[in-house]
């Protein structure tokens, strides 16, 4: 996997002896939009890149889609967050393609991460809105996460129940819905990340990311692309002392979505 | 030209940081009589020539679509503006 990543990009703490090599995974194209203000999606190709797979960069006025396998919409302040946010990009015209190529027979993969999340919303991929969080603050912390459904293609390397701490910094990251949404949420088993010990925003059923009815689309606030090499994300254990070997809960998404693609084609 | 007003706000359920924010400070000016404020949004969109009940049902749809997420936010009115 080392060898997938530049020279520039090799870890100085991290031990990736462990890490099993698959290059048949370097055919899974996995797009990563990038808009005016998006923050993430270095790292969110970064992830793609230490999972095994291709980044492929997207542009928010990008008319196709250049044959990607799967899109990741990563976090940041898309135009500033004006009017709402994500409210802007979700009108852009490369989300007009991943909004067709999700809900077509193919059910392209998605994953927005935070201000990912926000777009899905807006672009009514997936139900529900994000408002400011319940405290006024911006938040960033170490968050434990549950996996409460490993049936997504961005979960399925998970055990149902498993926690994973990931690093999580919003300011509108507060989940909130009709009732009625959030009793189909959970009823249908739709729920796949949920806050752990703390709800750091307030949000409905302490929910931390949902999917749509199909499964194939996913967004979540918290970010896991920041938790993909090991000594650079938080303690594993999510407590007392960094574990300098731990820190990549998060490169399971990406394991998850690439196996899962290569097991299609 | 003429102008429409597009009037957004949050739905009275959804808690509203900044209006909460704003009550906070009103005692620090010396005005102790509201009880609560609520923030919202005020569109206003410019016409060539007058406003016609076309450009009025064209206004409430960017209301509806793009100005307002109808999952946290109403529309409170859509009206010509009286210069």
């Amino acid at each position: 996997m080392a060898e997938s990543l530049s020279a520039t990009e090799v870890p100085l703490v991290g031990d990736f002896s462990q890490t099993p090599s698959n290059d048949s995974l370097k055919d899974v194209r996995v797009g990563v939009i990038t808009f005016p203000g998006t923050l993430d999606d270095r790292d969110a190709s970064r992830a793609v890149r230490a999972a095994g797979g291709t980044a492929v960069e997207l542009w928010h006025d990008d008319a196709d889609l250049k044959n990607v396998d799967a899109v990741i919409i990563p976090g940041g302040f898309s135009y500033g967050d004006y009017l709402r946010a994500g409210a802007i990009a979700a009108k852009a015209a490369v989300m007009s393609k991943v909004i067709d190529a999700a809900q077509s027979d193919n059910a392209l993969p998605v994953l927005g991460i935070c201000n990912g999340f926000q777009i899905l919303t807006e672009s009514h991929l997936l139900p529900g809105s994000m408002i400011k969080n319940d405290h006024r603050k911006f938040i960033c912390r170490d968050q434990i996460l549950r996996i409460d459904n490993n049936e997504t293609p961005w979960t399925s390397e998970f055990e149902k129940g498993q926690e994973i701490v990931v690093p999580l910094k919003n300011q509108d990251g507060q989940y909130v819905a009709e009732q009625k949404v959030l009793d189909a949420l959970e009823a249908e088993n739709r729920v796949v990340f949920r806050y752990v010990g703390f709800n750091p925003n307030g949000s409905r059923n302490d929910i931390a990311g949902i999917t749509n009815a199909r499964g194939n689309v996913v967004g979540l606030m918290p970010h896991p692309e920041h938790a993909i090499e090991a000594g650079f994300g938080p303690s594993s254990s999510g407590f007392g002392d960094v574990d300098l070997r731990g820190g990549a809960d998060g490169l399971g998404i990406f394991t998850s979505a690439l196996h899962n693609i290569i097991n299609v084609k | 030209m003429a102008r429409i007003v597009v009037d957004v706000m949050l739905k009275p359920e959804i808690l509203d940081p900044q209006g909460k924010a704003i009550a906070n400070e009103l005692p620090r000016i010396g005005l102790n009589e509201f009880t609560d404020v609520r923030q919202g949004k005020r569109f206003e969109l410019t016409v060539e020539g007058e406003v016609t009940e076309e450009l009025l049902a064209q206004a409430r749809k960017a209301a509806e679509e793009l100005l307002s997420n109808p999952v946290i936010e109403d529309v409170v009115n859509v009206s010509a503006l009286e210069d």
